[in-house]
């Protein structure tokens, strides 16, 4: 994988995670670009799209969008998946997550998705060692893991 | 919008309720958000973040603030810096914070650092001791941080300090750091490959651990390893059968199922790794079959998941060597994706037909429907995805209704990217299968058009070679080149302010040669457009260079429109107009001189390039003679100025008045002064007004050559690719094609839908009755065009060529495209590429330059040792036993029979021609010799190979094109490569295209790898020279080596070892110390410097190239290892 952008449907960057060096001028032009494109997508198109020489896979969970770019002989289909395993372990962490709990507390995002994904490639996929790790570095936190924000939109609905 | 912004806004207060107590200290943070939240405008965000920034700053500098709140200062740089303002200040303390917090700040300063610096960045350095220590800890969560840090960003040169510990975590107790100990060394193995490779035993540790996770991770590194030789770890096929049954049959933890699946991840890197040792390898695929079957079975279940392994799998068992069964069963699968109403799958199942098209061309006649209904389909990435696969299916009798489809898809794109791809598509179908003149023209119009200044160079030189080399018949030719020239009057007449430049070069071009062959059009006519186009201010100032061009070719007694032209000309500011204006000028006055500089359908088969310029080696020796100093190539001069670069220990001498005198002797040292007294690569400038104006001959020449080289016009100085191009259509295919036009009836839509189906797949199912109307037929004999003859190096044609060339004019390629020919001064000196008595002087790129050389030759031969053929011990590319005939080399054309040579290895081979290939070891270039036998006992026409390979260049090929291969006869060709950039391998791909009978083309595919130690070269300099290029080298690596100490003298033995694998010059021995130089090719040096240190090998490598060092120590690595 090369870079992962979460951002809202108002075009908001919530995270970015780059696995491939780039300069900043580059991470934003590709940042704008990119938002501008998904999210002039229709609903109803498919998940892919061909973008210079990347494929991006992107997916939406209620006013979020999860987009990943990976190389052209990557599986667009796990990728997708990978996007939904992360927000299950988000979801899982927080609580029915909602884009404010990614808003307020990203640094925690960002924290699990570094103990699922490492330099790009997926390290861990039990969703169950991933938040063990999450957990035993919070531990020493003084506050415990927020708990469910009651007015967001939740991300899924289980 | 709202009503999110809303829902946010009401939510905060309930948040902050809840976070009052616990995290005070974040509150910061939330206030920031909050604010932002609130604005309205754009420019008020950059003011509260101006401001809060200028906060952060001041609590950052100050000595007060505590490391907590130094966490919380970090996570809100990190959002400022998210929304795309620069708080580059905090980057230091965010590396202090990981320096000097606790776990807790030590964990927000890690994941600063990673968000915050890119490799490179020089901040980096200083994280490494906090690493160090980190990974050193007793804390098992500091370890995992120091790990996972290690793994996203960290400085290649440090990686030597980490590694022994990085090493150690393979075999720690617990698993997560075992796990993140394994992705640190991928990480390692990608950005430095060489640091790596003595632990590839521990790697196989990690394969074997008993957590899943572990051995998952682990795979990523055996992909990557595999990817780049897969030769090397086919005896681990059984085992990564094995994981995957075990995979299959549950027993894996539940934890790592996903939708009730059974570790996904894993099974799709276990069916990619399976599908590259499989590739090619009849024994190796017959191991996985069972399991692959087992996947495909297993894999029902409706969900993404598991069409992601299907998918996989049905890429793998297409790969692999194929079984009959299998392809069944993953076509069947393949149907279920595109059949799929979501639209994902068919995407999905769309890529996959696309790769399976390849193999398999009928398995598209089964969903011609869905393929048809996929085009009009309103998503962008589906179209395209569409056009790709309709690309692959494209055949003589379809490629009207699919290259129509396609431009239709270009006119209404906006994507630079997808239109440079799909428009070289179209012109590439179009050469290859246009059915008749016209349509051909028009949509190479198209072409030009659409893809504007955006099409890659070769579009239209490929174009107009096309053009200008024709077929067989001339009359047809003739009346290809009278469409065009027809249509391009018509598109000139029109409005032309808005056509691209590269449309106008190529009409000009046109215009200029073959518009004599229309009869009706007044010249003046053609004369007039051309002006006209010079007026326009849209026009750039190289397209006026071609016009000018054309206009020198056309006139014939319009000689008054011309002087005017010329005469407007002469005061323009561009010196090469103004030139050209002059050339004009002087050409249409004096037509017996026109008649000899561009003689008028001069045959182009005859066209050589003689790039060594020796036309002009009257001028040269006159300017040595004269006192100039002998040209060198741009390199040896880069070399030297790196030299003057080093420290001057002498004195500087007198003062100025003397120094004027001792100027013009420094001068004449300095490239550009060198350069132009030796003529060869001359500023053409000076020289022409030096040389006056009457040497007019010399002018097509100098316009070519400048301070650097070849000046603007690439296109001739691209490697003469061979490709099977357009052929020119016999008039009874038009009816053919005319009855494949889809023809669009007021009926019901369906029944327009399938009478584009008809059109779509026609073709594709010979003689099965698949086809939806059922009208397929055989295809009529595709008639090819005439291998482009100048590259033949058949027998048969030589006689007759050589003496052509003697005959005829040696040409300049670039200049070949602006005017017809220029006539030589000596026709003694000009040189057949196609006479194949050896020669030091070639006409194709290769020559060299004699006078320089010859002492370097020489040495280089003697490093060599006495006899010249020094046999490369094989590497790892050499898969087959060079069992291959030996005597194969007996084969090798004069000129090269004495250059030192590999093994003869076996490449490919099917029933009617099999190939093998060998490497011989030129000074300037790798020459990849491929001989291609013919088994039968039949004549095989129309041979050709090409050969494609991204990292290297092809500096000139010979005799890949042979109109035919006698029965039992062995046909050799060889491309010399160049290095530019070192890679460790490079891949190479390429495919014979031949006939066995009449208008049935095959085709044979082969692949190869080179290593870099191919392309290395002794540097012959003496130990001062080397002294002195060491100080001056900036690029340096060190490591220690294996010393082979089985003999007397280790160093010796060690040194002579590497020597004999890499071509290595031993320059100097003294004592415990050895300096070593090479070079790549007769590019940039590397000098090693070796020590004997203790029961290592101390090497020091430096180089002006800053990865070459890195690729001779992994060589050197390597044949120590194999030794």
């Amino acid at each position: 994988m090369q870079f992962m952008l979460l951002f809202s449907r108002q075009g908001k960057l919530r995270l970015q995670k780059w696995y491939v060096p780039l300069s900043d001028k580059e991470k934003k032009k590709i940042t704008r670009e990119l938002v501008q494109t998904v999210l002039a997508r229709k609903p109803k198109m498919c998940s892919f799209l061909e973008w210079r020489d990347l494929k991006i896979v992107y997916k939406r969970y209620a006013s979020l969008y999860f987009c990943c770019a990976i190389e052209d002989q990557d599986n667009e289909l796990i990728t997708l998946e990978i996007i939904h395993r992360y927000v299950e372990l988000l979801d899982k962490y927080f609580g029915s997550v909602c884009e404010l709990d990614i808003i307020f507390n990203f640094e925690k995002a960002y924290f699990i998705l570094d103990e699922f994904l490492l330099g790009g490639e997926a390290q861990e996929t039990s969703k169950k060692n991933v938040l063990k790790a999450i957990e035993q570095a919070d531990l020493l936190q003084e506050s415990k893991p927020p708990g469910p924000s009651p007015q967001g939109r939740t991300l899924i609905g289980f | 919008m709202s009503d999110v912004v809303e829902k946010t806004l009401t939510a905060l207060p309930g948040l902050f309720e809840s976070q009052t107590g616990a995290a005070k200290i974040t509150n910061r943070l939330r206030q920031l958000i909050k604010s932002i939240t609130e604005l309205t405008s754009k420019h008020e965000e950059e003011n509260l973040i101006k401001r809060e920034l200028s906060a952060i700053k001041e609590q950052v500098s100050s000595p007060n603030t505590t490391m907590k709140q130094m966490r919380e200062i970090m996570v809100r740089a990190m959002y400022c810096e998210m929304l795309g303002y620069d708080a580059s200040f905090t980057y230091i303390h965010a590396i202090k914070l990981a320096q000097q917090g606790g776990v807790l700040e030590k964990r927000v300063g890690y994941l600063a650092v990673s968000l915050f610096l890119n490799e490179g960045h020089e901040l980096l350095l200083l994280l490494v001791n906090t690493v160090l220590k980190d990974l050193q800890s007793t804390n098992l969560i500091e370890v995992c941080m120091a790990l996972t840090v290690v793994a996203q960003v960290f400085p290649k040169d440090m990686i030597p300090a980490v590694l022994p510990l990085v090493e150690d975590k393979l075999s720690h107790p617990k698993e997560i750091i075992r796990r993140k100990a394994v992705l640190a060394l991928y990480k390692f193995y990608l950005i430095a490959p060489n640091q790596v490779q003595h632990i590839h035993a521990k790697f196989c540790k990690a394969l074997s651990d008993k957590d899943p996770g572990v051995m998952a991770s682990s795979l990523h590194i055996y992909l990557q390893l595999i990817r780049e030789s897969p030769d090397s770890y086919k005896d681990l096929t059984g085992s990564f059968v094995t994981i995957l049954k075990q995979v299959l049959g549950g027993k894996l933890p539940v934890d790592f199922n996903y939708h009730s699946v059974p570790a996904p991840w894993l099974q799709i890197q276990l069916l990619r790794i399976l599908s590259l040792l499989g590739k090619e390898d009849q024994s190796t695929s017959e191991l996985m079959y069972e399991v692959l079957d087992e996947s495909l079975r297993r894999a029902e279940m409706n969900h993404n998941i598991t069409y992601a392994i299907l998918y996989e799998c049905v890429k793998a068992v297409y790969t692999i060597h194929p079984k009959a069964e299998l392809l069944e069963k993953a076509a069947r699968c393949i149907g279920n994706f595109v059949l799929s109403p979501k639209i994902n799958l068919k995407y999905l199942g769309l890529k996959a037909l696309t790769y399976v098209v390849q193999h398999d061309a009928k398995l598209a006649l089964q969903h011609q429907m869905t393929i048809i209904e996929c085009l009009d389909h309103s998503d962008f990435t589906i179209k395209r995805e569409t056009l790709e696969l309709l690309f692959r299916i494209t055949n003589a009798q379809n490629v009207t209704v699919i290259v129509e489809k396609m431009l239709d898809f270009l006119r209404s794109c906006n994507d630079e990217h997808t239109i440079i791809h799909l428009i070289g598509k179209v012109a590439e179908l179009a050469e290859k299968f246009a059915p008749d003149n016209s349509w051909f023209i028009q949509t190479m119009n198209d072409v030009f058009s659409i893809g504007g200044d955006l099409l890659q160079q070769d579009v239209p030189n490929n174009f107009l070679r096309l053009l200008a080399e024709g077929s067989e018949s001339k009359e047809e030719d003739d009346q290809l080149r009278l469409y065009a020239v027809e249509s391009y009057l018509t598109v000139l007449k029109g409005h032309t302010s808005h056509l691209p430049q590269c449309f106008l070069q190529v009409m000009s071009w046109v215009l200029g040669e073959y518009a004599h062959l229309q009869e009706s059009v007044d010249r003046r006519e053609v004369i007039r457009l051309l002006t006209q186009l010079l007026d326009q201010r849209s026009v750039s100032s190289e397209t006026r260079v071609w016009i000018l061009s054309a206009l020198t070719k056309i006139p014939e007694g319009q000689t008054d429109l011309i002087l005017d032209l010329a005469e407007s000309l002469s005061s323009s500011q561009d010196t090469v107009l103004r030139q050209q204006a002059q050339e004009l000028r002087h050409l249409s006055q004096d037509s017996q001189l026109r008649e000899w500089v561009l003689p008028r359908g001069a045959p182009w088969d005859g066209i050589e390039v003689d790039s060594s310029l020796s036309f002009l080696d009257g001028f040269v020796s006159e300017a040595l003679a004269a006192g100039a100093a002998p040209y060198k190539p741009p390199h040896q001069r880069q070399e030297e100025l790196c030299e003057d670069r080093a420290l001057n220990l002498e004195p500087y001498s007198f003062s100025l008045p003397v120094s004027l005198s001792s100027c013009s002797i420094t001068d004449r040292q300095s490239p550009t002064l060198l350069s132009v007294s030796s003529g060869l690569s001359g500023n053409s400038a000076e020289l022409s007004q030096k040389a006056g104006s009457s040497t007019l001959i010399l002018e097509g020449v100098k316009r070519v050559w400048g301070k650097d080289g070849y000046l603007p016009q690439k296109e001739a100085t691209a490697p003469p690719v061979d490709e099977p191009s357009a052929a020119v259509q016999p008039a009874s295919q038009q009816e053919a094609a005319e009855r494949i036009e889809p023809r669009p009836e007021p009926s019901t839509q369906n029944q327009d839908k399938q009478q584009l189906a008809s059109s779509l797949f026609v073709g594709l199912g010979v003689g099965s009755s698949v086809s939806l109307l059922g009208k397929s037929e055989a295809p009529p004999p595709r008639f090819r065009k005439k291998p482009r003859p100048h590259e033949s190096s058949s027998s048969s044609g030589t006689s007759k060529r050589s003496s052509d060339s003697s005959s005829h004019s040696s040409r300049n390629t670039t200049d070949s495209f602006l005017y017809g020919s220029f006539p030589e001064e000596e026709p003694a000196t000009s040189i057949s590429t196609f006479d194949h008595t050896p020669k030091s002087t070639t006409a194709n790129g290769l020559s060299q330059n004699k006078d320089t050389k010859e002492d370097r030759h020489a040495n280089t031969s003697q490093i060599l040792g006495g006899d010249m053929v020094i046999v490369r011990p094989s590497t790892i590319q050499d898969k087959h036993p060079p069992s291959v005939s030996s005597d194969l080399t007996a084969l090798l054309p004069a000129d090269l029979k004495d250059l030192p040579h590999s093994d003869v290895i076996s490449l490919t081979s099917d029933p009617s021609l099999s190939l093998s290939s060998c490497r011989l070891f030129r000074d300037e270039a790798l020459l990849l010799v491929i001989f291609i036998s013919n088994c039968t006992e039949t004549v095989i026409k129309d041979v050709a190979v090409q050969l494609t390979c991204e990292e290297l260049k092809t500096a000139s090929l010979r005799g890949n094109v042979m109109d035919c291969l006698e029965a039992r006869s062995t046909s050799v060709c060889h491309y010399a490569l160049l290095m530019d950039d070192p890679h460790t391998n490079v891949s190479l791909t390429g495919t014979v295209s031949y006939q066995t009978q009449p208008g049935h083309t095959n085709t044979l595919p082969f692949s190869g790898t080179l290593s870099t130690a191919d392309f290395i070269r002794p540097l012959v300099v003496t130990t001062e020279e080397y002294g002195k290029l060491w100080l001056s080298l900036s690029h340096d690596v060190k490591q220690n080596l294996k010393l082979l100490t089985d003999a007397g003298d280790p160093l010796r033995t060690t040194l002579n070892a590497l020597k004999d694998a890499l071509q290595l010059h031993v320059v100097d021995i003294i004592g415990s110390e050895g300096i070593v130089a090479c070079r790549l090719l007769s590019g940039a040096p590397c000098l090693l410097h070796c020590r004997v240190n203790g029961a290592a090998l101390a090497m020091w490598l430096r180089s002006p190239h800053p990865a070459l060092p890195d690729f001779i120590l992994y060589h050197c690595q390597r044949a120590l290892a194999h030794h």
